[in-house]
């Protein structure tokens, strides 16, 4: 609008009734009235008034366990990233108000960019404003027109993304099916050029993926390959840099992506990588190039955290007693879950269906304890879930009254 | 039978599996309408047919094949290259 507010730019004549382009989302919008007129609270609309403590909050006015926040090794409170942050806001101000390519690139970017080439021992880094960009723009970038994309049908949305801005052939697999995966990379035409993506662990059910005969069949069939390790950052591995680490393939795997915004405690991306070329993403990348960087208080906290989690050893073998301790508590008191044994930070438990699930979310909200409610579509073979991500700084204590809370809410609702 | 109509009868047969509704196939019949499949369906299904005949049918490739007569055309197609 540029006349004035009184005036609207284009006119106003309009003969006939146009299409309601909002049409089309009626059956979300009558679902999501149905669950509501069952009275639950609104799953989506959660506010939290206070934070306490990386494990605690103030959510619609009581105090509540966070147990759905991928904050998994609890840093968004650390005194020393706070510190790192405070002081970069003062020295540096409050957004680089550009492009990485123009204004925006400041010392505190090359500085956290070091901290993520010696976190995962690698040549290069490269940061993006946020985890879904780094996945959106690489696989967009490096895959291009005649080249195929091989993905596990479970993978990220920000993959499916980058998938479909690219101009590459699109070949999904079932889940963790490693046969599927090989035959498919075998029935591409000769001569294309072949990206595998995989994830480390999937987020919705939190398993873990078969990376070493995976990343093997990849090199044998002459892809190269793309390992998210969104959510094993930090946490799995012998120094967090993921499951790629624990599988002793490190110098297999071309690109590792990752984000800040679950065990480094901010928000941003990365991808880091040994490939010769690497750093002339900086420059075909469009989601790298036309969006601003980071705010320099953002990457201060970011490279301390980082560098911190490379001496995270103890917290991470707590974090471990807490997946396995819940894991385990959770089998006995008769709910189902998405793995048989606990494989990362993350345990899914199984809701019967959308309905049961959402009065189960509500009355363990009511209980104190907040976890995610995961539905269709963004689930596997359309279950509901209830997710929960566990962290570092959960006491031992914490896990048994979350247990207690789940043993309740369970009976209250007839699942268990 | 000319091999179009062996075509059809052996994608039907592949078909049939996951055809939980018992639709009545037609050239003409939609997967995503007719017969409703989500997207684990149509990667199972996509999959069988793959394997059957040994070859590979990319996510922009069944973008452009809506209807059974369509499919057995690409697949007609893809197998005769």
């Amino acid at each position: 609008m540029s006349e004035g507010v009184m005036q609207a730019d284009k006119p106003q004549d309009q003969k006939s009734e146009g299409k309601d382009l909002f049409s089309k989302f009626d059956d979300t919008i009558a679902m999501r009235a149905n669950l509501l007129a069952s009275g639950v609270e609104d799953p989506f609309s959660l506010v939290m008034e206070k934070v306490l403590s990386p494990t605690r909050a103030i959510c619609n006015g009581r105090d509540t366990i966070l147990l759905g926040t991928y904050n998994y090794m609890g840093m968004t409170f650390d005194p020393d990233v706070i510190e790192a942050g405070i002081q970069a806001l003062r020295d540096f101000g409050t957004g680089t108000t550009g492009s990485r390519v123009l204004n925006g690139t400041y010392q505190g970017h090359k500085e956290c960019e070091d901290a993520l080439r010696e976190f995962y021992g690698m040549d290069h880094a490269m940061v993006f404003s946020t985890g879904y960009q780094a996945n959106l723009g690489i696989i967009s970038t490096i895959a291009g027109k005649g080249d195929y994309v091989v993905l596990d049908i479970d993978s990220h949305a920000s993959i499916w993304d980058g998938c479909a801005m690219g101009n590459a052939e699109i070949v999904p697999f079932k889940h963790n099916d490693i046969e599927a995966m090989e035959k498919r990379l075998k029935r591409i035409p000769e001569g294309a050029g072949k990206l595998v993506v995989l994830e480390g662990v999937y987020s919705m059910l939190g398993d873990v993926a078969p990376l070493k005969e995976m990343v093997k069949i990849a090199k044998d069939n002459g892809a190269m390959v793309l390992v998210d390790e969104a959510h094993s950052m930090g946490f799995i591995g012998e120094n967090g840099r993921g499951v790629v680490e624990d599988a002793g393939i490190m110098d297999d795997v071309d690109l590792i992506i990752g984000t800040f915004s679950k065990s480094v405690g901010t928000v941003g991306g990365f991808c880091v990588s040994n490939h010769p070329k690497f750093e002339i993403m900086r420059l075909m990348c469009r989601p790298y190039v036309f969006t601003a960087s980071l705010p320099p208080s953002v990457v201060a906290t970011a490279a301390t955290s980082i560098r911190k989690l490379m001496h995270g050893s103890d917290k991470r073998a707590h974090l471990w007693e807490n997946s396995k301790r819940l894991h385990g508590g959770l089998t006995d008191l008769g709910f189902k879950l998405g793995t048989d044994t606990p494989q990362s930070a993350i345990v899914a438990v199984i809701m019967p269906d959308l309905e049961k699930g959402a009065a189960m979310w509500s009355s363990l909200l009511s209980e104190g304890l907040y976890v995610n409610l995961a539905r269709p579509p963004a689930t596997p073979a359309n279950m509901t879930l209830l997710r929960c991500s566990l962290c570092a700084e959960h006491t031992s204590e914490e896990v048994e009254t979350i247990l207690g809370m789940f043993e309740r809410a369970g009976k209250a609702v007839g699942i268990i | 039978m000319n091999d179009r109509d062996h075509m059809f009868e052996k994608l039907k047969g592949l078909i049939e599996p996951f055809n939980k509704k018992g639709v009545d196939i037609t050239p003409e019949t939609t997967f995503a309408g007719d017969l409703e499949w989500d997207s684990l369906t149509v990667m199972d299904f996509v999959a069988a047919i793959e394997d059957e005949f040994d070859i590979i049918i990319s996510m922009n490739q069944q973008a452009e094949i809506e209807t059974y007569g369509q499919l057995i055309d690409a697949v007609a197609k893809m197998t005769a290259e």
